[in-house]
């Protein structure tokens, strides 16, 4: 029996290592990216968030909300699951897919803002940018993340980061986020926690 | 998942509803204006057709290539078995070819079982109907179109919902497959047949039984009607009814039957019908009458039950 691989980033309940932003380090950090987000798209108009799931997704509505608050326009939000688009979906169990809600609106044409929590290896953004082509041809891409570990293996970066974390491969990054989990947190880990991130 | 899907009681709860989440999110990408996946790019999808349909296996060719897998259509008129190839032979000859999946529908029951545990191929085996036995696939998608409409109203769940299933139980793979998977996924079935096409060992499968279509119509949620199989019934065998008109009028679903039923009740069927036999021509145009939604939401859950089966890696079970 394989058992559907889910995102095992964050168990319930399992709060272990050390906090490197609280919930009231993440509020400051989306709000940042929302105004880093206006001040580049000079404005709100054509923007569309889509969050990766699933913590993406919170992050990406989170977001929404502080664009709208600054500019009175209601940002379009969706989410995109990359799962079979991955490169290593032949690896390990069988993956169970996410919802993909595209805004009424399409991505047609628009600036789209990928948004994920964690930044590693790159392959998820490179999945979600060939998910992305089969949807529409958005004007222009960019991508939002909370943290930015490092040890990319494809040319690819952020746009907009919550927080540069320079970490080595073997610590697993955890980011947890109401709606999902129970707190708003992202904590650090050692290798003694059991197994290499992702 | 298991390796294979040769019955609807391979399926536990969680993989029956693994399966329609999947096939929620397959449908959703219907929709879109290229409806192409990745997901198995690659491997190889045989259907393997010992027995004439249409709908199943075009439904199975259409999931196949929307997950871009190679497909490769074997039927039996025409081919080496009509010049006396075994089941093991083809199967070996697949095996040398490198199928990833066999798709098998067969007139003989337990074929697929044969082909999925002898060790003749190493490939998946998915069973699209096998004699009068089971037809797991059509269990799935009919769940599905059950779930899509009945699940919003009660927590996102088929139970305590009320089944009725209505004809030619007795030749039905449709129907023992239903049986099954719906009682998994916490449903009561009512079957309702005339008593000549109910099988021996009836009461052994855990449903209701009916005779009196009239009186099972008012409780049901949902009314799949079947067909009355009658290429199955050997003449020698006696008469199963005594003419088509009278089980029509006894076991058909007409306009009048279907004014009885509750407002949010659907009526299905597994096709092909024979309108003016099991259901009237206005039943099935009726609003009610989901038989059109069924063939699309095949498409969905047999890319669901592909996607699960063949998307990790080789020898994951």
């Amino acid at each position: 029996m394989a058992a559907p691989q889910t995102d095992t980033r964050v168990e319930p309940g399992e709060q272990a290592g050390r906090t490197v932003l609280d919930a009231r380090d993440i509020d400051r950090a989306l709000t940042r990216i929302a105004h880093e987000i206006l001040e580049r798209n000079k404005g709100a108009g054509d923007l569309v968030l889509l969050g990766i799931p699933r913590r993406g997704v919170p992050l990406a509505r989170r977001i929404a909300e502080k664009i709208s608050a600054v500019e009175e326009l209601t940002v379009p939000v969706g989410s995109l699951d990359v799962t079979m688009y991955r490169d290593d979906l032949r690896r390990g169990p069988v993956r169970a897919l996410l919802p993909t809600e595209i805004p009424t609106g399409g991505i047609e044409g628009k600036i789209v803002v990928l948004v994920d929590d964690v930044l590693f290896s790159g392959r998820t953004i490179r999945s979600a940018l060939d998910a992305m082509t089969e949807v529409g041809r958005p004007g222009a891409v960019r991508l939002a993340v909370l943290i930015d570990r490092g040890h990319r293996e494809l040319p690819i970066r952020a746009d907009f980061v919550g927080k540069n974390l320079p970490t080595s491969l073997v610590e697993r990054v955890r980011v947890a986020l109401t709606g999902v989990d129970e707190v708003d947190a992202v904590t650090i880990e050692g290798p003694a926690a059991g197994g290499v991130a992702r | 998942m298991k390796r294979h899907l040769l019955s609807a009681a391979d399926l536990t709860r969680d993989d029956a509803e693994l399966v329609l989440r999947t096939a929620e999110e397959m449908r959703s990408l219907a929709d879109r204006p290229i409806k192409k996946l990745p997901a198995l790019r690659g491997r190889t999808v045989v259907n393997l057709f010992f027995e004439d349909s249409t709908r199943t296996r075009i439904s199975f060719e259409a999931a196949a290539k929307r997950l871009s897998a190679d497909v490769i259509n074997f039927a039996a008129k025409g081919s080496s078995v009509s010049k006396g190839e075994s089941l093991k032979d083809t199967a070996l000859t697949l095996e040398a070819m490198g199928a990833d999946a066999v798709v098998i529908r067969h007139p003989a029951s337990g074929a697929p079982h044969r082909l999925a545990n002898s060790g003749w191929v190493r490939s998946s085996v998915v069973n699209a109907g096998d004699g009068t036995h089971e037809h797991p696939t059509q269990a799935l998608l009919d769940a599905f179109t059950m779930w899509r409409h009945l699940g919003p109203t009660s927590g996102g769940s088929l139970d305590g919902r009320r089944i009725a299933i209505v004809g030619d139980v007795l030749h039905s793979r449709v129907a023992r497959s239903n049986c099954l998977l719906l009682q998994t996924l916490g449903a009561e079935v009512t079957l309702v047949a005339p008593p000549t096409l109910l099988p021996v060992g009836i009461e052994g499968w855990g449903v209701e039984t009916s005779y009196d279509l009239d009186g099972v119509l008012p409780k049901a949620d949902a009314v799949m009607m079947l067909r009355v199989q009658r290429e199955r019934m050997d003449r020698d065998k006696g008469g199963f009814f005594p003419t088509a008109r009278e089980y029509s009028r006894r076991y058909g679903l007409d306009g009048r039957r279907m004014a009885t039923l509750q407002d949010h009740t659907i009526v299905m069927h597994p096709g092909p019908m024979v309108r003016g036999m099991e259901i009237s021509a206005d039943v099935a145009d009726s609003a009610r009458s989901v038989i059109v939604e069924q063939v699309t939401n095949g498409v969905a859950v047999r890319m669901a039950v592909l996607y699960l089966l063949l998307s990790g890696e080789e020898g994951m079970d």
